[in-house]
């Protein structure tokens, strides 16, 4: 079955670069049946890389270790449910997933727009052609990457799959971010279309606008979930740690977002094309770049460049893309002159460049620091890097402007904002931010933090403008239309999906940096090492380590660990009591070095930690049981049971794990009290809602403006 | 051996579906029509901003002066876009 | 933006810390009062209790260098053996005396670069 799937793989590759060739072609004769045989070319690419996966995942599934990828990254007792999702988890897998999501894609989108665009579609098609065809060479020529590779001789068993991948959102996490990735090569594609044929009109933005936001919501969500798993699972009790791969997903994200914004300028006053179309070349280069840096060392350590090597076919494709694109816009400026200029810097789209300066400084930001190892390395000849202080110093201000302008943007008018116009609809919101920040100031804790207040006053703002917006939406649609109030809600929300979806991600994001500098500036923690009986206090919780708990085969995550050690404490605070129970599970080593009973202290070991949510303030333990006190017995158990029988083997290691429990010696637990940090989970499921109100799309009749209006307008205008 | 049948059975499925639509005669793309479709998209847009122009006014976003004057801008601007539709019939 | 990139490379080169390795470590005199980050692998068997801290030693990862290093504060789930480390501080006396909870380890896979700054 595995010669199938190559076989497959090359004659996707193949049909993609005769996508690229027709898409061409057609775009220059113009001619609609070429055009028809480059998209079905993309839809059997998606047929095959369907293929290429139903093959791989039953391999996964029926354990068949003669593939090298199920060898490397499967075991016979994986719970199915990480047996299909380990698929993924290995650098060719998850280049196979990319194509994949890449064609099927493409081929929803080429259906969607098979009569329309149809100058820029041939050329759309070539590029996507074009993108899938680089990935796939990597399945097809590079050997490291090949995912139907074989074992001559296949092993008894697999070596599983990497426990610390064993949780639900680390297995949602990577097809989040890789259809935020991919979802971002669609309106790339168009992009490249429309400056080729010159047509970067009303249709194109629709279009692209589209795409673009389906790629953000997804991209977003991929980004919040490894956020969680980070916060919930690692033992270190944090969301985001400025690592470069998080820093990876993040950047797309930022000028995407910008994107977003700067495209209504483009719709409506025929302003900042070139900038538009440098965005989203920017987003799909960082998106590429994206799914570079997690494949290969480059970053962690200079001489690791080239670890994989996939690092410089990355890189020659990354250029590529980039100097292509530039040639491109340099000789497609004069159709990309804008059609207006800012009248005002009080005008909505001052604001709106505003807010993309800011986001792509943000962006800049990021990569500088990400990038600073390379960049040190080069100039000084040390590899030098810069922590979370330092990018949080930067990050911090950055974000707090843009919570602001979320709350000035929807409102203030377009060309030339009037006082008039300013007074009206910012005196409620001014005058909602200057009050939190008494009311905050002076009657709770917030005061010891200026940023934290001042980032709340700016919440208000931003929340209250979005709730008068409604406010007055609803009352100027009750005076049009004389409805009800719930009727004319639903109604304003439905017929105007994109802006009321756009508020509610306002909101969302204001919740979300409430969650954020409230978790930052007020944080409590503390390491402490205990016995059973002791305890230590956080910000009023006493914690107290009531006894050690040590089972086999027990863990409640359902991870298959044969080990689990941990703690059960007893939290108390202002005389509500409750029990946290975190502990760490132990993975075996597949070392055959390591000894019988050792080896089951050997491998990995993953934190669970126990958490306790909670809307003002979230309790997080974790525990870091003491191996050594029970290492003398371990070694013995190791000389003397070397050759017993597996269940001799297994009670002597039930005996081991009980005397942690009847001896313990003394754990290190760590105590983290994160105020309003679950503020954050509730602001990015606001953000989701609001976008995913923005992409619903309207029932027929709805969809272009209701034919009634319409013909309305019709007379209006034909009369005048 | 599997392989080489895989390929070959592969690639001419893949053949037949994307030779398929190139036996009729090369159609041009037809322009007229390309223009409409941008033209009723720009229309769209349009309608839409003079609609979000009158809710911005009700909303109290534009003053009465700024309504009039910005309504009256778009307005024009449909009218030719409207104008330039029906030439096309 | 100038603004900006400026306040960017002006600060990044006084936040850093450099990353050495065992043999740079043990080559090149430590300006007093900076600390590094020590790169490289853990070298087998060298891992051990003392009370509070830990004890285990860091190799070159090709080579033989190695620097004994005393750490204290939260242990990152992938950390063993043989595995990549980063741990910040400073050689003093023949011993690299790590700053609490500056230990990262690199998980092995490559599909995740699960690393748990602590």
């Amino acid at each position: 079955m595995a010669a199938v799937g190559s076989a497959a793989l090359f004659v996707a590759l193949v049909t993609a670069l005769y996508a690229v060739g027709a898409g061409v072609r057609a775009g220059v004769t113009r001619s609609r049946h070429t055009a028809a045989s480059a998209r079905r070319a993309i839809y059997c690419l998606a047929a095959l890389m369907v293929l290429a996966l139903v093959i791989l995942e039953a391999a996964y599934l029926r354990t068949d270790l003669s593939f090298a990828l199920v060898a490397q990254n499967s075991s016979i007792q994986t719970p199915t449910f990480y047996k299909v999702t380990a698929m993924w988890s290995s650098q060719a897998g998850s280049l196979m997933l990319w194509v994949l999501l890449l064609s099927l894609f493409s081929s929803a989108v080429l259906y969607s727009t098979r009569a329309s665009l149809r100058e820029v579609t041939p050329y759309a098609t070539a590029v996507l052609g074009a993108v899938a065809a680089f990935f796939l060479s990597l399945m097809v020529l590079s050997p490291e990457a090949q995912p139907f590779a074989t074992l001559a001789n296949p092993p008894i068993d697999g070596q599983g799959l990497n426990p610390l991948l064993r949780h639900p959102a680390m297995m949602f996490h990577p097809p989040m971010l890789y259809t935020g990735y991919v979802g971002f090569t669609i309106p790339f594609a168009f992009a490249i279309g429309a400056l080729i044929t010159r047509r970067t009109g009303a249709e194109w933005i629709r279009a692209t606008r589209r795409f673009a936001l389906i790629a953000w919501t997804f991209l977003g969500f991929g980004i919040l979930l490894g956020a969680l798993w980070s916060y919930s699972e690692l033992g270190w009790g944090g969301y985001w740690a400025w690592d470069p791969v998080e820093n990876a997903s993040l950047m797309p994200w930022l000028t995407g977002t910008a994107f977003l914004h700067s495209i209504m300028i483009q719709e409506r006053r025929g302003m900042l094309k070139v900038w538009n179309v440098a965005l989203i070349v920017a987003t799909f280069v960082l998106a590429l770049l994206g799914t570079f840096l997690v494949r290969s060392g480059i970053l962690n350590s200079i001489h690791a460049f080239g670890e994989s090597t996939l690092g410089a076919p990355f890189l020659g494709f990354i250029a590529f893309v980039l100097i292509g694109s530039v040639a491109l816009v340099l000789s497609r400026r004069e159709s990309l002159r804008s059609e207006a200029a800012l009248d005002s810097l009080a005008s909505r789209e001052a604001v709106f460049l505003l807010n993309n300066l800011v986001l792509v400084s943000l962006c800049v930001v990021i990569f500088y620091g990400t990038f600073f190892p390379l960049i040190s390395s080069a100039l000084t000849g040390a590899e030098a890097s810069v922590g979370p202080p330092w990018f949080n110093a930067f990050v911090a201000p950055l974000a707090i402007v843009l919570v602001l302008l979320a709350g000035i943007g929807p409102v203030i008018a377009w060309r030339r904002a009037t006082p008039a116009n300013l007074r009206r609809s910012f005196r409620i919101p001014a005058v909602a931010m200057v009050v939190t920040f008494g009311v905050l100031a002076t009657l709770t804790p917030a005061a010891s933090s200026p940023t934290s207040l001042i980032v709340f006053s700016f919440i208000a703002f931003t929340i209250v403008v979005a709730l008068q917006e409604v406010w007055r939406g609803v009352g100027a649609r009750r005076v049009m239309a004389d409805e009800s109030w719930p009727v004319a809600l639903s109604g304003l929300i439905s017929r105007n999906r994109h802006r009321y979806g756009g508020y509610v991600v306002h909101v969302g994001i204001a919740t979300l940096m409430l969650g954020v500098a409230g978790s930052s500036a007020f944080v409590g923690q503390r390491d402490a090492r205990l016995s059973p009986g002791e305890s230590i206090s956080v910000d009023g919780y006493t914690v107290t380590y009531r006894e050690p708990t040590a089972e086999l085969l027990a863990d409640r995550s359902g991870t298959g660990a044969p080990v689990t050690l941990g703690a059960v404490l007893d939290v108390n605070r202002a005389g509500r009591t409750f029990t946290l129970r975190p502990s760490r599970n132990y993975y075996p080593s597949g070392d055959p070095a390591a000894g019988a009973i050792g080896r089951f202290f050997d491998g990995e070991a993953t934190s669970e930690v126990d958490l306790r949510w909670g809307l003002a303030r979230d309790l997080w333990t974790a525990v870091q049981p003491d191996l050594q006190a029970l290492r003398p017995s371990i070694d013995e158990a190791d000389r003397r049971f070397v050759d017993a029988s597996a269940p001799i083997q297994a009670a002597i290691l039930r005996e081991i794990v009980e005397s942690y429990r009847s001896e313990p010696p003394p754990a290190t637990f760590r105590v983290i009290v994160s105020p309003l940090a679950a503020w954050i989970w509730l602001g990015g499921a606001i953000v989701m809602a609001g976008a995913l109100l923005a992409l619903w799309p309207a029932a027929g009749a709805r969809r272009r403006l209701s034919s009634v209006e319409a013909a309305r307008l019709g007379r209006e205008l034909s009369r005048a | 051996m599997e392989y080489a049948i895989a390929l070959v059975v592969l690639a001419t499925v893949v053949l037949v579906i994307v030779v398929r639509p190139l036996h009729g005669s090369a159609g041009e793309a037809d322009r007229t029509a390309e223009l409409r479709a941008e033209l009723e998209a720009a229309k769209e847009v349009k309608y839409r901003e003079i609609r979000d122009a009158e809710l911005d006014f009700r909303t109290g976003k534009l003053s009465q002066e700024d309504f009039r004057r910005t309504d009256r801008e778009l307005r024009t601007q449909a009218i030719e876009i409207l104008r330039r539709l029906d030439e096309l019939d | 933006m100038l603004l900006l990139a400026t306040a960017l490379v002006w600060t990044s080169f006084n936040a850093a810390t450099e990353a050495r390795t065992p043999s740079q470590v043990l080559e090149q005199p430590a300006e007093p009062g900076r600390s590094y980050e020590l790169t490289g692998k853990v070298v087998e068997g060298s891992i051990e209790r003392d009370g509070e801290a830990l004890r285990f030693a860091v190799r070159d990862r090709v080579g033989s260098a190695s620097v004994p290093v005393s750490y204290s504060g939260v242990v990152p789930d992938p950390f063993r053996e043989g595995r990549e480390v980063i741990v910040s501080g400073a050689l003093a006396e023949g011993t690299f005396m790590a700053e609490r909870d500056s230990l990262v380890t690199k998980c092995p896979s490559k599909f995740t670069n699960a690393e748990e700054p602590a």
